[in-house]
């Protein structure tokens, strides 16, 4: 598995460039991978990012848009206002959890 | 008498109710089988409809033929699982009491959950076909189109048979060019989806398809609202895409009563373990097929497959033994490329759809990602098979969990 330093901090990441472990995230690193994306993170940012951690931790999934939508009460619309085009994959990255996989 | 209440007669309900029935005493053991419809509809069916390949007919058969004797079948409709109380509650008001549940009422098309879908254009210009009636209308529009933009749809996913609306984009290609009028037809393929499909190998070539035949792909698509009166599709980023004819794949969701009953996810589909299919919530119910929320393709073979395992299990639950076996996420389908020609998949939750070939004694192999016209017969032989062999729960020389026997694994770790 490779590792990477962001912020200068060693974490594991997967080859698109996803966190692979859980526990190696906290805020800090969050506003470092938001701003290699081009987003700085605001109260609505955060609102989403850790409802993904909690669901996470609870799912062990990715919650998709529709279930952030739904159980964290964002429209979508804002969703893709918040994170530009790939709200689910860009929230994911974020909130250092994997890829969100659309089921086969 | 211990009871065992199985909720809906579809696909994966018949397969239990027939596999327990074989194997759990009579005199220990009441089975009952609760469905709204008096209709058992052979759903692969509804793809051939559109283009006149099965008539209307050839899809249905009363569902009670499929109830083994032993088992009481109650046609209602479901309000809701007191699951605290061990019963389920039919909206005419009985109740019904069980040690034993399983849910398997499969999921619904919900086009009620998109703006501008349901209206005055809905069986007009905007069309389905995961419903029996929705294939119906459409073959009349099909036959009527006179040329412009087909756009095929897929509102969001999960779905039923991931694979549905790349086969009906293939087969307009060929049914548009057996009519001679394929350059009179714009074909766009628009998907949530970064690709064709969710794999990336399977994508890679799927795509490829779409491709050859012309048909344009408009990825990460998610529909936000369809405006009937301008017949165009507009997404939550606010790209466009306008249409003559729509040929959409509503919101999938679980039925309603899951929800009211506090046993389903975001979608309605109920979490389960996704190795023993028991729900996370309750030890005494499980949910099979559809319903479940499986992380895999919501298609018949995983109910085939999975209930083989599920029916293994469960005689040694209720024996009080553990559940040692594992369902692997086991699906297969074919998928219509068009001119008599089909393609295989076959994969699990672990391993991704591979090219290579599907080995089966006396009809195979099979192609696995590359067309050829004996996944197409194939395909067409299913129908009998489905009713005949699988709703009845007799043995199918396939094997439940999934195998690397022809597959070629990708040259690097993915």
């Amino acid at each position: 598995m490779a590792t990477t330093t962001i912020g200068g901090r060693a974490v594991h990441v997967d080859p698109e460039g996803f966190l692979t472990e859980y526990g190696e995230w906290d805020d800090d690193l969050a506003r470092q991978l938001a701003a290699q994306i081009g987003i700085e993170l605001t109260d609505a940012h955060w609102k989403a990012i850790h409802f993904l951690r909690e669901d996470y931790r609870t799912q062990g999934e990715t919650a998709t848009i529709r279930r952030v939508t739904t159980l964290a009460g964002i429209p979508t619309k804002e969703l893709f206002t918040l994170f530009p085009k790939k709200p689910a994959k860009k929230m994911a990255y974020i909130a250092g959890l994997p890829k969100p996989h659309g089921c086969v | 008498m211990r009871r065992l209440l199985i909720l809906g007669a579809g696909t994966a309900g018949t397969m239990v109710a027939n596999r327990l029935r074989r194997r759990l005493s009579r005199s220990e053991w009441q089975i009952t089988v609760v469905d709204q419809s008096d209709q058992h509809l052979y759903q692969p069916g509804f793809l051939f409809i559109p283009f006149g390949t099965y008539a209307p007919d050839e899809v249905v058969k009363p569902r009670r033929r499929f109830i083994p004797r032993g088992v009481e079948l109650i046609p209602g409709k479901i309000e809701r699982v007191d699951a605290a109380a061990n019963t389920v509650v039919l909206v005419d008001g009985r109740h019904l009491a069980y040690d034993y549940l399983v849910i398997a009422t499969g999921t619904h098309t919900r086009p009620d959950q998109t703006p501008g879908m349901l209206g005055p254009e809905w069986h007009r210009s905007i069309h389905e076909f995961y419903t029996h009636s929705g294939a119906v209308a459409l073959a009349e529009s099909l036959k009527e189109f006179r040329g412009g933009r087909l756009v095929v749809h897929i509102v969001d996913t999960p779905i039923k048979c991931p694979v549905a609306p790349l086969e009906f984009a293939f087969l307009s290609d060929a049914y548009f060019r057996r009519r001679g009028m394929r350059d009179q037809v714009e074909i766009v393929y628009a998907t949530p989806l970064p690709g064709a499909f969710t794999k990336p190998i399977a994508s890679e070539r799927l795509g490829s398809m779409l491709d050859d035949r012309k048909i344009a792909l408009a990825s990460d698509f998610l529909v936000e609202r369809i405006d009937p009166d301008a017949k165009t599709l507009i997404s939550y980023d606010e790209r466009e895409i306008p249409f003559d004819l729509l040929v959409t794949v509503p919101l999938n969701m679980g039925a309603d009563y899951i929800a009211t009953s506090g046993l389903g996810n975001e979608l309605n589909y109920v979490p389960v373990d996704k190795h023993t299919l028991r729900s996370r919530a309750y030890d005494n119910i499980f949910a099979i097929g559809d319903a479940a929320d499986l992380p895999t393709s919501k298609a018949g073979s995983v109910a085939h497959f999975s209930a083989d395992m599920f029916t293994r299990n469960f005689l040694r639950y209720v024996a009080g033994k553990p559940m040692t076996e594992k369902f692997d996420g086991h699906a297969n389908c074919f998928i219509e490329s068009g001119d008599g020609k089909g393609l295989l998949i076959d994969f699990n939750y672990d391993t991704e759809p591979l090219p290579g070939h599907y080995p089966l004694p006396a009809v195979g192999p099979f192609g696995l990602l590359r067309e050829n016209s004996r996944n197409h017969w194939g395909k067409l032989a299913f129908r009998w098979m489905y009713w005949h062999l699988l709703l009845p729960g007799h043995p199918i020389p396939l094997p439940d969990h999934m195998s690397m026997t022809g597959k070629q694994r990708p040259a690097k770790e993915r």
